[in-house]
């Protein structure tokens, strides 16, 4: 973490204002202020009432008896552990993560050095073609390959009457189609504008010794934008912990996705019940466990990718 | 193999980028030329996937010109009878205008929540940046943290806190929550360290110009490429937000298009004229998107590299 930006100058040349400990304190409370208020209230507010809530239960007394909410300490941690839809639901989405994540980091690494190499022409609409899906939200993409999977509604109708990308065991994956579509030219694009930053000279040598375009992508180019792959992975980590959108509208195509079929969903149909509090307990583990995965990934990738 | 034909002359200009662009094009001089076996591989690779993107777009433009019998019997990814303007019509016409209510929506939604998020977020990211003051290391670590925190594991407790209110299902409770960007001031700090010089706050101490001043009248321009990435990320995030909404709107005319769109989607079977609506809804929708992009191209292709570059 840089935080020399203001040492170097203010060691040689000491800033006028010393009546004060900390100079343009009001300018700081300008600037940091705004943010930081809004940050609390809706950052961290809901952590904190999310766990609050999550340690809530629902008493009776009686059979009959008006319920009223008291504390139950980690009662309902031990509902979490002990409901197996939400573990399924977290193996699914892991599952995905470990097939769709590495394919669409992989084409948009390929596509991002081939656009990046002389091999290609065209540059320019291939980037807007591959980046236009991007504009399509994820509600309507997958709207769109609704259509485009169902039996009788899609333009590939000899296919999808012969295999039914709908059915249980293939839903998953047309999922992770549609969420590849939708973020492989973004992920290629991140890649491809920190393929530009590095200089020209940094290959010319390679080039001169006659190193193949295949070789400098290997040895010299995918090394040097290690970091940005890595900030795409992390991203990618997150997303597909947090499916929701997708699911959601898949089911009013098939039947085949269930109300408890990503962490999300189930977090969603809990609190229809409405049972907030076990609500409240699935989002804090699945905050947390989005929260270790992607922070151990990056620690783990930083020392791989810059010792 | 004589492919390339960029002329000699074009290594007269001095700039850096024209040495850039000669190596990309491949002048005969700058080493070994590619194989015709590569480069047609290369373009085949593209050419696939090239149909892979923009056929389920070309196919959503083509089902929009359609009549609601020609869209299932005729062939989907050819044009027959158009009649996009009777289509247009008709969809906007549907349950007294409601789409156009939508889309406004979104617009307010995603344009005025990215706007403010941007402005928030760059004034925290410059001052995190430029200034130093207790607990601004803490500062920054939580707000990283709020990075790997995804705004859909906010959306039930935020929900829980606005009905303890009792502002749930009000255009607040989706704007406000949108425009707190933690992304945007890790952004906007990394780039202001790199792009503001101290000296040049320096200088306009040195001329009386106030620090918050000093700020919008010329450190927002040396940010300005990596304030309008975030401008866009954000309203990309917006638009495309569903939990937020899909939990706490219940009135269909404070819905953004997504959630207007989805909730069309899910009683098609009942409505069967909606499925055409859905499909001619969806492309109107993806429109204001692709125009963004396409017009704020030059800004975030410099901007998006930005965030790995540490």
């Amino acid at each position: 973490m840089s935080t020399t930006t203001l040492d170097a100058p203010s060691a040689t040349a000491p800033s006028p204002v010393t009546r004060t400990r900390v100079p343009h304190k009001s300018a700081i409370a300008v600037f940091v202020l705004p943010f930081g208020v809004l940050f609390s209230m809706f950052y961290l507010l809901p952590i904190g009432y999310a766990v609050w809530q999550s340690t809530r239960v629902v008493q009776r007394e009686g059979t009959f008896g008006p319920p009223t909410e008291v504390f139950g300490g980690l009662t309902q941690y031990r509902n979490v552990l002990e409901n197996d839809a939400f573990w399924e639901s977290i193996g699914r989405v892991l599952l995905f993560g470990i097939v769709q994540v590495p394919i669409m980091l992989g084409l948009a690494l390929l596509f991002a050095l081939l656009l990046d190499s002389p091999l290609v022409r065209g540059r320019r609409f291939f980037r807007l073609a591959f980046f236009a899906p991007y504009a399509v939200p994820g509600v309507i993409a997958a709207i769109m390959w609704g259509f485009l999977y169902s039996p009788n509604l899609s333009p590939f109708r000899p296919l999808t009457a012969e295999i039914n990308f709908l059915s249980a065991d293939l839903v998953l994956w047309a999922i992770a189609n549609v969420v590849t579509w939708v973020y492989v030219g973004y992920n290629m694009l991140i890649i491809y504008s920190s393929l530009l930053a590095i200089p020209a000279e940094v290959y010319e040598a390679a080039r001169l010794d006659g190193a193949s375009q295949f070789r400098i992508a290997w040895s010299i180019k995918i090394p040097l934008v290690m970091p940005a792959i890595i900030l795409t992975a992390i991203f990618s980590i997150i997303g597909t912990l947090q499916l929701l959108a997708e699911p959601q509208v898949f089911r009013t195509f098939t039947s085949s996705v269930t109300s408890d079929f990503t962490p999300n969903l189930l977090v969603y149909t809990t609190a229809s019940v409405p049972n907030p509090s076990l609500a409240a307990a699935f989002s804090v583990v699945l905050a947390l466990a989005t929260f270790i995965l992607s922070f151990t990934f990056l620690k783990v990738t930083q020392r791989k990718a810059f010792q | 193999m004589s492919t390339p034909v960029v002329p000699p002359t074009i290594t007269a200009p001095p700039s850096a980028r024209a040495a850039t662009r000669a190596r990309r094009t491949g002048t005969p001089a700058s080493g070994p030329r590619e194989s015709i076996l590569s480069r047609t591989s290369a373009m085949l690779i593209m050419a696939v996937f090239t149909l892979y993107f923009l056929t389920p777009i070309w196919w959503l433009l083509v089902a929009s010109t359609k009549s609601r019998g020609d869209l299932t019997t005729t062939n989907a990814l050819w044009f027959s009878d158009i009649q996009l303007g009777e289509n247009l019509a008709a969809v906007f016409g549907y349950q007294g205008g409601i789409l156009v209510k939508w889309l406004g929506n979104s617009l307010a939604y995603a344009g005025g929540g990215a706007l403010l998020a941007t402005l928030l977020a760059g004034m925290c990211g410059y001052a995190l940046a430029k200034y130093r003051f207790p607990g601004r290391e803490v500062l920054f670590n939580v707000v990283l943290g709020g990075v790997l925190v995804p705004a859909t594991a906010l959306a039930l407790p935020l929900f829980l806190i606005f009905s303890e209110v009792g502002a749930t299902n009000t255009f607040w409770s989706v704007f406000l929550p949108s425009i707190v960007s933690p992304f945007g001031v890790y952004l906007t700090r990394i780039f202001a360290a790199a792009s503001v010089p101290d000296e040049l706050m320096e200088a306009a101490r040195l001329d009386g110009s106030g620090e918050v001043r000093t700020y919008f009248t010329v450190s927002v321009r040396l940010m300005f490429p990596a304030l309008v990435t975030v401008f866009l990320f954000q309203f990309v995030a917006i638009w495309n937000n569903f939990f937020l909404p899909l939990i706490m709107l219940r009135d269909s005319a404070l819905f953004p298009v997504t959630l207007g769109l989805y909730n069309w989607n899910s009683v098609v079977n009942q409505v069967p004229e909606l499925r055409l609506y859905v499909l001619v809804g969806a492309l109107v929708s993806i429109l204001p998107l692709i125009a963004l992009f396409l017009l704020l191209q030059r800004f975030w292709r410099s901007g998006l590299g930005t965030g790995a570059i540490k």
